[in-house]
């Protein structure tokens, strides 16, 4: 029998290794699964890739731990300090079985419970933040995926795009399609996958938690260094003596430094060279041009397009004109002729330098996906015979909630609905149900007396000690 | 090593797991009758998945001249199952979660008296059904969603659903092949037949030899689908036409009652005068 176990050396070269948790002995290639979709080779090592249960059977009552990827801070079988995350737990639902795993430890002398659990979240979607200063899409306008409405375009943060994803109503108020999309981009989103949205009226942005946006095939390098007024405010001393005039285009506020504040304040002369757009304060106007993907997330790529008249009771000949996005990607250099017209020349090198610290300034563009779902319902059952009490302790910051390890924010008001950022969890830290709905990994931690105290089923709490003994378990120190 | 595990769901349901096998159980009659059936498929269970695996290298090569001679009952019905496909390549675990259906459900029914029955083992389903009794089976594919009313007074007992994205390998690019049948075996090999003949060469389709991707695959070098990008509308049509017509000899061979299959949101249906054809799409 062993040697029929044995791999062959060109078998195990090719890093295929021989799975031994059913008699069928599976030998699994690199990144792949057993005949089961249970098991895994990653790098190497035998995993039980969990959300594949979940997948399968979501209404499983047999609970297995399952070695999935998890945080421990400790080592195997010291106990303290190490975390069970939820990641592979499984779940059942309803949930008013007490939860998979609830494991007790002590930290810091005290006696501690967590509640291991994977929440199935019928009610979730992401919150995605989008590093770019480039037009998505008007408000509210649909954001699809392969053809399907998958959620909205929210509002612009500071150099920030904003969109809501998924939610109830498209994973289930929709057609089964827009559901069955719509789970797909959210767990591929959560895990931090690429995934591609288009946004109607819109671009087409590619969005990857940790990653820059890829807007219209372009990818975003850099956040806008501030408005283009903050930009003056930010840059005007070190124009002064070098410039008569500058420009920095940007969709939301153009600046404009002999008429801004900042000029102003540093005694420069006017130069009476008039842009387009509505006048907010001195120096600065609103919709100097339409959003779109030139120049400050303008439609602009000739800068001189902005300029409405150059009035020649103010302005000179030889005037020198720095016209300068908000992230210093795109500059010009100009100078006045005898007609007042602007004409490009290049760039002395103070400017040049000045720009270049424009860019500097800007910080990486990235997309920044945060988990939100409502940890309702029957999920609470699973932690204690008194869900609402659990709502409670939460409340009281006595009960505290990550996912995958990571703290969750849990919004004021009633219900436990969080938010995490993705990031920072374990990989593939999401699975899902055909529901469809996603399943995440969800872990309550709290004073064994409190736990006790809330009507939680202690006699249940099983040692982590007794977890690592009992469960194959992937030690995970050194992932984020 | 893990064993066969046995569990009750919170519904009543019985799930069955060993290795690859995943059945979900549910038996309705008399609660002793019922409870008696699900005793005996845990029986059973136990010895299912050691029995195939010790004939397991002839189970996965392909049938030709001669029939296969396995001892096992579950590898016989697979052996029995895939025999009128021998003219092309086929090996008996094409019908291998079919045959594990049909084996458990026979235990099941064994000295019992059921209303109803059925063994799901990962979508491919055995169905017992007194006389009288009808059973409504969902069937979810992209863009094809409904459900079919099997009664007692037609010949299927069997479910089976095969296609590229699914666990097994799959030669064609259908993102799947329903087959109702007489047995749950039966289906499988059919459904397997089915969605390979689904097919077509572009681009967009990549297949890898499966032994590349499995080295314990029973098909070897050939040419498994790995991923399908989007396909030109005339050539969805012609794939599924490919299909329709594998299903349609199928059936007016005897061995399928009717068959749906589905390619990027569209789908043909074959069946006459059945259940699938009197199918509601959704």
């Amino acid at each position: 029998m062993s040697d029929e176990l044995a791999l062959t050396d060109a078998e195990q070269k090719a890093g295929i290794i021989r799975c031994d948790a059913c008699p069928v002995l599976c030998r699994i290639r690199p990144g792949r699964a057993g005949a089961c979709d249970r098991y895994a080779n990653e790098d190497g090592k035998l995993v039980r890739v969990d959300p594949l249960v979940l997948l399968a059977k979501p209404d499983l009552a047999r609970v297995a731990f399952v070695e999935g990827s998890s945080n421990w801070a400790g080592e195997l079988g010291k106990g303290e300090g190490a975390f069970v995350t939820g990641i592979g737990a499984t779940t059942t639902y309803p949930d008013y079985k007490p939860a998979p795993f609830i494991v007790s430890s002590r930290h810091k002398g005290v006696d501690m419970v967590t509640v291991v659990t994977e929440g199935i979240f019928s009610y979730c979607g992401v919150k995605v933040k989008i590093d770019t200063d480039r037009y998505l899409g008007p408000e509210q306008a649909t954001v699809r995926v392969k053809g399907e409405a998958v959620g909205h375009v929210t509002t612009a943060e500071y150099g920030s795009q904003m969109l809501s994803l998924g939610g109830v109503h498209h994973l289930t108020g929709g057609s089964k399609k827009e559901g069955v999309v719509t789970c797909d981009a959210l767990l591929a989103l959560c895990n931090r996958e690429a995934v591609e949205l288009a946004i109607d009226g819109g671009s087409t942005v590619v969005v990857q938690s940790g990653r820059p946006p890829v807007v219209n095939g372009q990818r975003e390098e850099r956040m806008r260094v501030g408005c283009g007024s903050a930009a003056i405010g930010m840059f005007a001393p070190q124009w002064k003596d070098h410039v008569d005039e500058v420009i920095v285009v940007d969709d939301h506020i153009t600046g404009v430094l002999t008429e801004h504040q900042g000029g102003r304040f540093l005694d420069m002369k006017p130069a009476g060279i008039r842009v387009r757009g509505r006048k907010s304060t001195p120096g600065r106007y609103f919709q100097v041009a339409e959003p779109g993907l030139g120049w400050g997330g303008t439609n602009i790529s000739d800068p001189l397009d902005i300029i409405e008249k150059i009035d020649a009771k103010q302005a000179w000949p030889g005037l020198r004109l720095l016209m300068v996005s908000t992230t210093g990607e795109q500059s010009g250099w100009f100078e006045l002729d005898g007609n007042l017209k602007p004409k490009p020349k290049d760039m002395p090198e103070p400017v040049q330098r000045v720009v270049e610290r424009i860019a500097e300034n800007c910080e990486p563009a990235l997309c920044t996906v945060l988990f939100m779902a409502g940890a309702g319902g029957s999920l609470r059952a699973g932690v204690t015979e008194n869900p609402v009490r659990l709502t409670r302790s939460v409340r009281q910051t006595l009960t505290k909630v990550t996912l995958g390890g990571v703290p969750a924010y849990v919004w004021p008001g009633g219900g436990i609905t969080l938010m995490v950022d993705v990031e920072g969890m374990p990989e593939k830290s999401f699975g899902y149900v055909p529901t469809p709905a996603l399943v995440a990994p969800i872990e309550f931690t709290l004073r064994a007396d409190d736990y006790a105290a809330l009507g939680g089923y202690a006699s249940r709490a099983v040692t982590l000690e007794d977890v690592l003994r009992g469960q194959r378990v992937r030690i995970d120190g050194d992932s984020k | 090593m893990t064993g066969a595990v046995a569990a009750r769901l919170s519904d009543g349901r019985l799930h069955l797991q060993h290795g690859p096998i995943d059945l979900l159980i549910e038996a309705f009659g008399a609660p002793g009758e019922v409870e008696g059936a699900y005793r005996q498929a845990v029986d059973r269970f136990g010895d299912i998945l050691p029995t195939l695996v010790g004939e397991l290298p002839l189970l996965r090569r392909p049938v030709g001249d001669a029939y296969p001679l396995l001892r096992g009952p579950v590898a016989r019905r697979m052996a029995e199952s895939v025999w009128p496909y021998r003219d092309i390549f086929i090996t008996p675990m094409a019908a291998v979660a079919g045959a594990v259906a049909d084996e458990v459900l026979q235990a099941m029914r064994a000295g019992r008296v059921l209303e109803k029955a059925y063994v799901n083992n990962g979508g491919d389903i055995a169905i017992h059904l007194a006389p009288g009794r009808s059973l409504r089976a969902g069937i979810f594919a992209q863009a094809l969603d409904g459900a079919v009313e099997l009664t007692h007074d037609r010949p299927v007992r069997g479910i089976a659903t095969s296609g590229w994205r699914g666990r097994s390998f799959s030669l064609g690019i259908a993102d799947s092949a329903t087959v109702l049948a007489t047995t749950a075996a039966a289906a499988d090999a059919a459904a397997t037949v089915i969605a390979n003949a689904v097919d077509v060469d572009h681009p967009a389709i990549e297949r890898r030899p499966a032994r590349e991707l499995d080295p314990d695959s029973d098909l070897i070098d050939r040419q498994v689908t790995v991923a399908v990008g989007t396909l030109p509308r005339p050539l969805v049509d012609k794939a599924l036409a490919y299909g329709g017509a594998e299903a349609r000899r199928l059936r007016l061979r005897g061995l399928i009652d009717s068959a749906a299959v589905s390619l990027q949101g569209g789908w043909r249906i074959e069946a006459a005068g059945t259940a699938l054809a009197e199918m509601r799409i959704g």
